[in-house]
């Protein structure tokens, strides 16, 4: 190998130099930004977290996990993951190896930005070695994986069903010049190095090239027209990146130490919003996943459109956007880059409420509730507020608690001072604080042990923000799942077949999924439903959303029986009073809650609840 | 005509909708649900804060209907937003979405702008 190009320089590099310069200026800049707007102590989290070396460790599996091999994709469609990771760690693979035969051959040169980009154009190949060949067949490889990449996401474009997604994202002008130049990038490359090949060297991709045009190919002049053209894709698209998509390709190298530093989402567009805003590569998974999609019109409220909405600062629709979603989670569990789809909406809705809301909340009134003397021995039942209109569920859980021996107390028998859920999901935190320091005070000075509670809304936040001190809060599907492991429960099965539905709180957002099925299995047989666990659809009556009216509802609740009912069942099971009532209104089977399948099927049982 | 010394007077009837209710054209803009109210009482049958306090939301609409709102305002701050009244009103009224827009709507500081974040 040595130097072709003794002046190590020709104006074709311009182009690129320009584009390199101005993404690499452009996001220091955003970082710098990023870094300002984060809260003293998030900052000193944050950087904190970049010398704690087991952090460190994270951050750089991650990195190559999610930004070159996309494993999360994977998991979820073989095709798009390939698409993806074949051209992010094929591209990663022929910088680094251009940069190892810079090093290797003319390290002199290693200073110049563009130099281990336009190696072969650079350098001739005086005689065959075994190193030389190696090298070109690996540059050779990598670019043939990265075209088979590039041939699948010009098929996806225009096909999106093949790769098995059912919609995909509208794109922005800018998004169509940065997808245009990317995709034109790596055959501009396998022409313009097969331009060189006879000279420079080559292997099986760009040798053939070489060959098929020869005497075309050998005049210097042409040769030019081929670099020149491969440097002008890169620096075009260097150059609209920023404007584009694939500003989510540096951005997530920034999103993902600050995730794994634990920071929270605080603002709608800034800090730590900001990088996981522009982590989003518009992959428009989480526009098949939202329940909401069963209606076209909702389509436009998708997390990918939020994201694109706040970046605009589109007021309208952010707010729009924002107060509809049913905050239930599942494109955040989908989500490649995991959006923080609900926390950002929910820091939208809070700050709006702070702004507007001009009838603050007085609960002067909860004063006059004392609490109970409960007693280490027993057990404090909270069946939450919505438990009153579905009594079958209170009922329930106090018989099976009665067959099993344990001694209870009823938190709330007297109506119940609702969590606090249901005021925080509507962007009234401060509010919702007082609710929870209430309950927190009646729960604390009870004196239980053990708090039992049988909503999934509840349970949610008495796990997330009460902090209760001394007392152990537990779901009634896990709490029961425990009796029966103790033998204390004596249940029949019936081998009815059942399908029980993930209530969004419970499993997304608690992570219970196997307490209640396993429950179940011992007074039925389940059957699975169409899509279940993390991919549960949510049954469209939840509380998080704000302006979803009674009609658009319906259909939600519709869209999610149709996916229970899949494997045709006798029945539905579901373990939060909101589902219960959600789906009793239009289910064509019988729908029941977790409790009362208990109940029904106690051993000692004489005559049925209904 | 015979001067009689009295005459009849005018109808002395009130007809709501020749009122000006301003504010709650604005409400039933945020929320139109809120022409829908039958005034059934289901939801203040249900109601969580109304286990404790005189809290009822059917209240809450008719007075605003009738421009009343400084008696059924301090009221409604006891509402806890639990949903319960949403989940049994027979007319399916978006009665979370129609409190937080009372909130919005009305509410002592009138003359405050509305600001977005
Ligand atoms: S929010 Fe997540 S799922 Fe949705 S488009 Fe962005 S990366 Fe994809
Ligand atoms: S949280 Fe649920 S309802 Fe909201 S956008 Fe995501 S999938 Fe749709
Ligand atoms: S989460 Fe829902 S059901 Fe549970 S107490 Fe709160 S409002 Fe009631
Ligand atoms: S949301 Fe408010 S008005 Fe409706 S039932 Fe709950 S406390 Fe009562
Ligand atoms: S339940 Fe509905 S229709 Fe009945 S009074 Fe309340 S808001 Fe009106």
């Amino acid at each position: 190998m040595k130097e072709r190009i003794l002046a190590a320089y020709d104006p074709f590099v311009l182009p690129f130099v320009f584009g390199i310069s101005f993404v690499i200026g452009y996001c220091l800049l955003a970082l710098f930004k990023v870094l300002v707007q984060l809260s003293p102590a998030d900052r000193r989290k944050f950087a904190l977290s970049l010398i704690t070396p087991s952090t460190i460790l994270k951050n750089l599996r991650d990195l190559f996990c999610d930004c070159l091999l996309h494993v999360k994709l994977w998991k979820r469609n073989k095709v798009l993951g390939y698409m993806h990771s074949s051209i992010a760690f094929g591209w990663f693979m022929i910088i680094v190896i251009g940069h190892i035969e810079t090093v290797l051959y003319i390290p002199e040169r290693l200073h110049k930005l563009y130099y281990p980009i336009f190696f072969r154009f650079f350098m001739e190949e005086q005689k065959q070695t075994l190193q030389g060949s190696f090298f070109f067949f690996l540059m050779d490889f990598f670019l043939l994986i990265i075209l088979s990449g590039i041939t699948l996401a010009i098929i996806k474009r225009f096909r999106s069903r093949i790769v098995g997604m059912r919609r995909t994202t509208k794109l922005t002008l800018t998004d169509l010049i940065g997808l245009y130049s990317l995709w034109a990038i790596f055959p501009l490359r396998w022409i313009a190095e097969g331009f060189t090949a006879g000279v420079a060297g080559g292997s099986f991709m760009t040798i053939p090239i070489n060959w098929i045009l020869h005497s075309f190919m050998s005049k210097p002049e042409n040769i030019t027209v081929a670099w020149w053209a491969y440097s002008l894709a890169l620096g075009t698209f260097m150059t609209v990146l920023p404007f584009t998509r694939y500003m989510h390709i540096p951005a997530e190298i920034l999103l993902i130490p600050m995730r794994n530093a634990g920071l929270p989402v605080r603002h709608t567009r800034k800090g730590f919003t900001l990088a996981m805003l522009y982590s989003c590569p518009s992959c428009g998974v989480c526009i098949d996943a939202c329940p909401m999609g069963v209606q076209k019109k909702n389509v436009q409220d998708a997390t990918v459109y939020m994201v694109r909405n706040l970046k605009r600062r589109n007021q309208r629709r952010s707010l729009e956007i924002a107060e509809k979603c049913l905050m239930c989670g599942k494109c955040a569990s989908l989500c490649q880059v995991q959006m923080d789809a609900c926390g950002i909406r929910l820091a939208y809705r809070t700050a709006q409420e702070k702004k507007n809301n001009r009838l603050p909340a007085d609960f002067s009134y909860l004063n006059a509730v004392t609490p109970q003397e409960v007693g280490e021995e027993k057990v404090l039942y909270y069946a939450g507020c919505m438990s009153s209109l579905t009594p079958v569920i209170s009922r329930s859980v106090q018989r099976v608690l009665q067959a099993a021996g344990v001694p209870f107390e009823l938190m709330d028998r007297d109506g119940a001072i609702c969590c606090g859920r249901p005021l925080l999901l509507a962007g009234r935190r401060d509010e919702a604080q007082q609710l929870i320091e209430k309950n927190r005070q009646l729960i604390e000075k009870s004196g239980a042990q053990i708090l039992l509670v049988s909503c999934a809304i509840c349970y949610r936040i008495f796990k997330e923000q009460y902090d209760l001190i001394g007392v152990e809060v537990v779901h009634y599907t896990e709490y029961f799942n425990r009796l029966i492991a103790a033998g204390r429960l004596p249940l029949k099965n019936s081998h009815e077949t059942l399908v029980y539905h993930d209530p969004c709180d419970l499993g997304r957002g608690c992570g219970i999924y196997d307490a209640p099925r396993q429950a179940l299995s011992q007074v039925g047989q389940l059957v699975p439903a169409l899509k279940e666990r993390e991919e549960s659809v949510c049954c469209g009556g939840s509380v998080g959303s704000l302006t979803l009216r009674y009609e658009d509802r319906e259909p939600i609740t519709r869209g999610s029986i149709e996916n229970l009912t899949a494997n045709n069942p006798e029945q539905i099971v579901t373990a939060c009073p909101l589902c219960l009532k959600t789906f009793g209104r239009f289910a064509p089977v019988p729908v029941r809650d977790f409790a009362e399948m208990l109940a029904l099927h106690l051993e000692t049982n004489k005559n049925d609840t209904k | 005509m015979i001067d009689f010394g009295y005459g009849l007077t005018p109808s002395a009837t009130l007809r709501i909708e020749n009122v000006q209710n301003p504010l709650f054209e604005e409400l039933h803009r945020r929320e139109p649900d809120v022409a829908k109210c039958i005034a059934c009482g289901s939801c203040t049958a249900s109601c969580s804060a109304g286990c404790f306090t005189e809290m009822s939301l059917r209240r809450v609409i008719l007075s605003l209907q009738r421009g009343r709102e400084k008696e059924i305002l301090p009221m409604l701050q006891h509402c806890m937003l639990c949903g319960k009244c949403q989940l049994v009103c027979p007319r399916g009224i978006n009665t979370r979405h129609l409190i937080l827009s009372i909130g919005k709507v009305y509410g002592p500081a009138d003359q405050k702008e509305e600001v977005r974040p």
